[in-house]
């Protein structure tokens, strides 16, 4: 596996420079009942398309950003700051 | 040696010797020489033993893509003799031979063993008794294989390196298409990687004669600026990366366009005796002519299916050699069978009909010691199909062609289907232009100039010279016909697999392992599927090919692994520690001091008089910032944002799921800032869930710094660790003015440090955070004001036992990723009456209503034994239902004391628990206060 990601502040790199942090899961606003805080906790939607997901450059700027790559080609189709997002 | 006189661009320097050992004898060579064409001027034919049957094999290819000439290079096996160039003093060895290249014993498998040795005969005949197969396998494996592992050797000793190259466009294969493409893309301005795996870049042209010319384009492309990678052989083009393994380096090119110009491999013919010592294809016939001024051959017979073999033969002849006779198969002749024994002695040559049969009353032996094989020409398409690309089988080449280029790749010259002659290197420039202006270089004129050529080389592409399909295997049936030399496929084996039911060429590859062996299926591919569509019938195009797969070329695994790197962390201090005796172990990534020589003193020193430990290691993170109280307060289940400055509170960071992942303590510098420890291990991973976080919560104006290796860090524990600070420092040590839990900025031995006062091991002691720079001086300060006073250094071993004493838990020893605070005897750290919300606080409330199953408690253990760490907590008779997380003997309980994870109707005081360790029982207590000044009094004093 090996795809280039842009990093918001650094540019484009070898994905080996960056940590991934799985799909970006939204924490609940409120207490969330049992079986949701166990979903939120534990149960991802491992899709086979385009996904949302959080990027660490450990090797970098150690900046946490956003992305939404292909999990079927890894072909990423942008990345941004999470400020920039809202 | 016998050589030719000089030829036009060979790459042997006749006025340089040197000489290398070849099975023990010395072998002479000129510089230039590769280690086969050496072998071969000293009059050596046969090369290696073949894989099942022990049949000599000779040269064949002399270009690196056969198995012929494998040999081992100084114990590395797997070495291509006829592309590995000779160096002086190198230990070169014949792989599958006993006891020798020339008479192998195991020989005896090709003529005794033909009809008990078909497909998988391994499995079918030596499958009784079971009980044996142990020792048949030992057996069969020295048989065959490819020569042995080499002994291991020290790690280091390997070097070899990756390295990522970023580039506008990669050429693979500097043959005339490859230099002109990449010529003409550098000279449009994009930055151009070329890698080549011939001995120099020039494909074709070296064989021809015309290596001069070869020098000239390569001159050419570096000075239109072109890397060329020479020798690089490219093992595999996926994710948009193609690797290139160097001598060395492995290469990871990642280009906007990758270009193949890799040509075409040239394919032997099958017939019987066709692996026959003397058997040799037409181009390598015509490198070790070109290339190394050799004769191949005395007397020769020429079978071709194209004007390739024509070509040789004129080549050959006017290198002197005789030229016996020519079977076009154009023309309805062919060779249909090789004789000799070691090597070839006669070609019989003979008409036939579509199926390869002889035609009755045309055979006809001619004598010789060269038989000149040309099959036609087969794309090396593999790194295009490796991309994505497909095959489709082209009558008018006789071979497959690689069809519907995968985006972002190019393809030019030969194994794009452009014919030799004139058309590969416009072919090459126009793709050169291609790939440079799908990189974004050049301009509109630049594309507008790109278009006109294009309609000459579809003129000169339009009429390809014709080209033979020769029969899947020629020859009248006897004797054994070779469709892949690496493995030893016969087509009586094709045969055999397809009765069996093995009838597609996957199944086959996996069945008769043909093109798994070293060659790739270079040779094999072509010539297995004409005999499987001829078993089953089929046409060429509905047999296919088989699925290509990295590596294309053999590479050591060495190349893959890169250099053996333990990226190993050392304290400032590291040094000091060996010098002062430090038995050093690994502590995570980190290099630590496990003691000083006496873990048992270190332990007294710091309860009766002093010590000190180097805990550079900590995590130290400094959270700052209007809302870093609300940060921390979100992070932590306990409070922060009320601290006092100058205070100091213990914190336990779960996750969302209620898991302990870390711990450690947070100070308040001022209003605004906090100094953050973790564990030593925790210190990367919590730096980023604190940034992870601080990223989502976008409103929170918090900077996050990390300190880690800016600072120093060392613990000064021990009831007189007072009285050397006084001699240390100005600041008032007393305890009603410094007291426990208290941090303060102050001047010691006079390095500004920040002090906190904490007790991790139990005793009265500062934890003292200094700017690395001062890192000796301030260890050596506090070592020369406390010698007087019983001052030892401590290591990590003596920490762990001292803690152990005091039950204060470590993260990842005594808790693991399903450990909460509640269960993990801490549930004084959890404020759910905290006003807002924080990381873990709904897992947590779940957790608070339930009693867990499992609790963290000490125990003690009076029976003289010291259970090991790992050892199970068992119900009466039962299996585990618990484990000791720590252990340890101590010298103030005299007796054993320990951490286990306890059934919670036993996680009571004086509760008896039962210790399965190792086969032996044993019965604890349980304890839940801490062993060792158990109100905290030493840590208060």
């Amino acid at each position: 596996m090996s795809f280039v990601l842009t990093c918001p502040n650094c540019g484009a790199r070898e994905v080996t420079d960056f940590e991934f942090g799985g799909e970006v899961v939204p924490r609940p606003r409120e207490r969330p009942a049992e079986r949701d805080l166990a979903v939120y906790n534990y149960f991802r939607r491992n899709v086979a398309g385009v996904q949302r997901e959080w990027w660490y450059h450990r090797a970098g700027c150690r900046t946490w950003f956003q992305a939404d790559r292909d999990t079927r080609t890894n072909v990423v189709q942008g990345t941004w700051l999470p400020r920039d997002d809202a | 040696m016998t050589r030719l006189d000089p030829q036009p661009g060979e790459r042997i320097d006749r006025d340089r010797e040197l000489s290398f050992e070849f099975d023990g004898k010395p072998v002479r060579a000129l510089e230039g020489d590769t280690i086969a064409s050496a072998l071969y001027a000293g009059g050596r034919r046969i090369f290696s033993r073949s894989f099942k049957y022990h049949r000599p094999r000779g040269l064949l290819c002399c270009a690196g893509q056969c198995p012929n000439c494998l040999v081992s290079v100084d114990g590395d096996p797997g070495v291509r003799a006829c592309t590995e160039p000779a160096r002086e003093g190198m230990r070169v060895r014949h792989l599958n031979a006993v006891p020798s290249l020339d008479r192998d014993a195991m020989r005896a498998v090709d003529t005794l063993g033909g009809p008990f040795t078909p497909p998988g005969f391994y499995y079918k005949t030596f499958k009784r008794p079971r009980r044996l197969w142990p020792l048949y396998e030992r057996v069969l494996r020295r048989a065959a294989g490819l020569g042995r592992a080499p002994e291991p050797r020290d790690e280091r000793g390997w070097r070899t390196d990756y390295r990522r190259r970023h580039a506008d466009v990669l050429v693979v294969g500097g043959g005339r298409a490859g230099l002109a493409a990449a010529t003409r893309a550098a000279q449009l301005g994009a930055d151009v990687v070329l890698a080549d795996e011939g001995p120099e870049p020039g494909g074709r042209l070296l064989e021809r004669g015309s290596a001069e010319r070869a020098r000239e384009l390569a001159a050419g492309a570096r000075d239109a600026g072109v890397e060329l990678i020479s020798p690089g052989t490219a093992i595999g083009l996926f994710d948009g990366l193609a690797a290139i393994w160097e001598h060395d380096t492995l290469h990871q090119v990642r280009a906007a366009r990758h270009l193949i110009a890799t040509g075409t491999i040239e394919q032997p013919l099958v017939f019987p005796g066709n692996d026959l010592p003397g058997v040799m294809l037409s181009r390598g016939a015509r490198r070790l002519l070109a290339l190394y001024a050799l004769s191949p051959g005395r007397r020769a017979v020429v079978a071709t299916t194209s004007d390739e073999g024509l070509e040789a033969a004129n080549a050959l002849r006017e290198a002197g050699v005789e030229i016996a006779a020519v079977a076009d198969l154009r023309q309805g002749t062919t060779v249909v069978e090789a004789g000799g024994r070691r090597r070839v002695r006669a070609a019989v040559l003979a008409r036939v009909d579509d199926a390869g049969n002889p035609v009755a009353g045309t055979r006809q032996t001619v004598g010789c010691d060269l038989l000149v094989v040309s099959g036609g020409a087969a794309p090396a398409g593999s790194l295009l199909l490796q991309a994505g690309g497909r095959t489709e089988y082209d009558p008018a080449s006789a071979a497959f062609a690689v069809v519907d280029v995968p985006d972002g790749l190019h393809a030019a010259g030969e194994v794009a289907g452009v014919p030799d002659g004139d058309a590969i290197e416009l072919s090459g420039a126009l793709a050169g232009a291609d790939a440079a202006h799908a990189a974004g270089c050049g301009d509109a004129r630049s594309r507008e100039l790109a278009e006109e050529p294009r309609r000459e080389l579809d003129r000169l592409a339009s009429t390809p010279p014709p080209v033979a399909e020769p029969p899947a295997a020629a020859g009248s049936g006897r004797g054994k016909c070779f469709a892949c030399l690496c493995e030893d496929v016969t087509a009586k084996d094709v045969h055999t697999s397809i009765e069996e039911g093995y009838d597609s060429i996957e199944l086959s590859k996996r069945y008769l392992t043909v093109t798994m062996g070293p060659c790739q299926g270079r040779m094999c591919q072509l010539p297995a599927a004409r005999l499987i569509a001829r078993e089953t019938g089929q046409q060429l195009e509905s047999v296919g090919t088989t699925t290509a797969r990295p590596p294309w070329s053999s590479v050591p695994l060495g190349a893959l692994a890169g250099r053996p790197i333990e990226p190993a962390k050392r304290s400032v201090l590291h040094a000091h520690h060996r010098e002062l005796g430090g038995n050093v172990m690994w502590a995570g990534d980190w290099r630590r001091p496990y003691d000083y020589g006496d873990p048992d003193a270190e332990v007294r020193a710091v309860q009766e008089a002093a010590g000190l430990i180097d805990v550079s290691t900590l995590g130290k993170l400094i959270v700052s910032g209007p809302d870093a109280g609300e940060f921390l307060d979100r992070l932590y289940p306990n409070r922060h944002g009320n601290l006092k400055p100058g205070r100091i509170r213990y914190g336990v960071l779960v996750s969302d799921a209620g898991r302990i992942i870390d711990d450690g303590t947070i100070c308040r510098l001022d209003d605004d800032s906090f100094y953050v420890t973790t564990t030593s291990t925790g210190a990367e991973a919590i730096e980023a869930w604190f940034a992870w976080w601080l990223a989502d919560w976008t409103d929170l104006r918090v900077t996050l710094t990390d300190v880690t290796q800016a600072l120093c860090a060392v613990n000064l524990a021990g009831p007189r660790a007072r009285e050397i600070m006084g001699r240390l420092t100005s600041l008032d040590c007393s305890n009603e003015e410094f007291s426990y839990l208290d941090g303060k900025r102050a001047r010691v031995a006079g390095v500004p440090c920040l002090l906190l006062r904490i007790g991790f091991v139990g005793e009265l002691g500062y934890e003292i955070h200094y700017p690395v720079a001062h890192g000796q001086h301030l260890w050596d300060s506090i070592m020369d004001a406390g010698r007087e006073r019983g001052i030892t250094a401590f290591g990590l071993e003596p920490q762990r036992v001292l803690r152990l004493h005091k039950m204060h838990i470590l993260v990842g020893q005594d808790t693991d990723s399903e450990s909460d605070p509640v269960a993990s005897a801490m549930p004084w750290i959890i404020k759910l009456d905290k006003e807002q919300d924080f990381i873990g606080r709904w897992a947590l409330e779940e957790f608070a209503e339930h009693d867990p199953a499992l609790r963290l408690v000490g125990f003690e253990l009076r029976n003289g034994a010291v259970p090991h760490e790992g050892a199970a907590v068992v119900a009466s008779g039962d299996g585990a239902v618990g484990r000791v997380t720590s252990s340890r003997y101590s010298r103030v309980a005299g007796h054993a004391i320990g951490l286990a994870w306890v059934p919670r109707d036993q996680a009571e005081d004086g509760a008896a628990i039962e210790i399965s360790d190792r086969g032996t029982r044993m019965t604890a207590t349980v304890t839940t206060k801490p062993f060792y000044d158990p109100d905290g009094e030493r840590l208060r004093s």
